[in-house]
C-alpha cells in the first residue's frame, strides 16, 4: 500500500484534534488551556524543521551529483516549510497576545523564528533571481546549507540558553511540558502523534508540489 | 491534593458547559475538507502522470 502513510497522517490528526481538545491537561498558571497549543502551534514548527531537513539533504546531494531532481525536492520542501513556518508565526502571535499581552515581543525565540523565516524567504528570492537552471541549483544549494545552520542556531540553540532568558514555554530555563508531565504522560500521548501527523501531512503536500514540478518539466521538454 | 491543583477550574468549566464538542466538530469538518481537497489533488496529479506516461 503506497499511500498508507497518508492514511496514517489523517488518522493521527483526527486523533490529535479530538484528544487535543478533550483530554485532560495540566492546568498551569498563565498557560491555562493554551497548553493545548502544544499539539498545534508547536507541531507547525516541527513540520517546518522536518521539511527544511529534507531540503538540506537534497541540497547536499545536489552538490555531489548535480541531479536536477534533488534541486526540485530541495526547492519545493522549502516552499512548503515556509507555509508551515508562517502558520507557526501567526498561531504563536495569537497566543502571545492573550498570555503575554502583545502580538509580538522581543523574545529571543520570536526573533529567532523571524530570522529563520527571513533567511528562507531569501532562498526563494535567490532562486527567482537566477535564470540559468544549473547556476540557480548550485548557488541555492550552497545558500540552503547556510539557511539551515541559521535555523538550527536561531530556533534550536540560542532560545534555549538561560543567559538570553527567553520567556517562551520550554525555552531559556522555562519549563516545557517535560517537568509537569513525567508521571501522567498525558501531553506526550497526544503531542508525539500530533507531531508525526503534521509532519506526514506537510510531507504529503510537499510530494504533491514535486509531482506537479516534474509534470511541468516534462511538458517543457515536449515543447522544446 | 495534587490533582486538584493540576486540573482546576478552567478545564472543567469548558467541558461542563459542553460547548467544546462544537469546536471539535467544527475543526473535524475543516480538517475533513482539507483532506478531501488534498486527496482530489493527489488523484488528479496521478491521472496527469499516467497520461504523460502514455503519450
Amino acid at each position: 500500500m503506497k499511500n498508507a502513510w497518508k492514511i496514517l497522517a489523517v488518522v493521527l490528526l483526527v486523533y490529535t484534534i479530538v484528544a487535543g481538545f478533550l483530554a485532560p491537561v495540566p492546568n498551569l498558571a498563565i498557560l491555562r488551556e493554551t497548553i493545548r497549543n502544544l499539539f498545534f502551534h508547536v507541531s507547525m514548527w516541527f513540520s517546518m524543521m522536518t521539511l527544511q531537513t529534507i531540503s538540506l539533504y537534497h541540497s547536499v546531494r545536489y552538490l555531489g551529483k548535480s541531479d536536477e531532481k534533488n534541486d526540485w525536492v530541495a526547492a519545493e520542501s522549502v516552499h512548503v516549510s515556509i507555509l508551515f513556518g508562517t502558520l507557526g508565526l501567526i498561531t504563536g502571535s495569537i497566543w502571545a497576545r492573550y498570555t503575554w499581552g502583545a502580538w509580538w515581543t522581543n523574545d529571543p525565540q520570536l526573533n529567532g523564528a523571524a530570522i529563520t523565516m527571513l533567511s528562507y524567504l531569501a532562498y526563494v528570492l535567490l532562486r527567482k533571481s537566477i535564470d540559468d537552471d544549473q547556476k540557480r541549483a548550485r548557488i541555492s544549494a550552497v545558500y540552503n546549507i547556510f539557511a539551515y545552520v541559521m535555523m538550527v542556531v536561531f530556533i534550536g540553540i540560542i532560545p534555549r540558553l538561560t543567559s538570553v532568558d527567553s520567556l517562551h514555554p520550554g525555552k531559556g530555563g522555562n519549563p516545557g511540558f517535560n517537568i509537569y508531565d513525567l508521571k501522567s504522560n498525558s501531553l506526550r500521548m497526544i503531542f508525539y502523534p500530533a507531531v508525526l501527523g503534521w509532519i506526514l501531512l506537510s510531507t504529503w503536500i510537499m510530494t504533491l508540489r514535486i509531482r506537479m514540478k516534474k509534470i511541468e518539466q516534462t511538458l517543457n521538454r515536449y515543447e522544446k | 491534593m495534587k490533582n486538584k491543583l493540576l486540573f482546576a477550574e478552567t478545564a472543567d468549566a469548558l467541558r461542563d458547559n459542553g460547548m467544546i464538542y462544537v469546536v471539535v466538530a467544527v475543526l473535524l469538518v475543516i480538517f475533513a475538507g482539507i483532506v478531501f481537497y488534498l486527496i482530489r489533488m493527489d488523484r488528479k496529479i496521478s491521472k496527469i502522470e499516467d497520461q504523460l506516461k502514455k503519450s
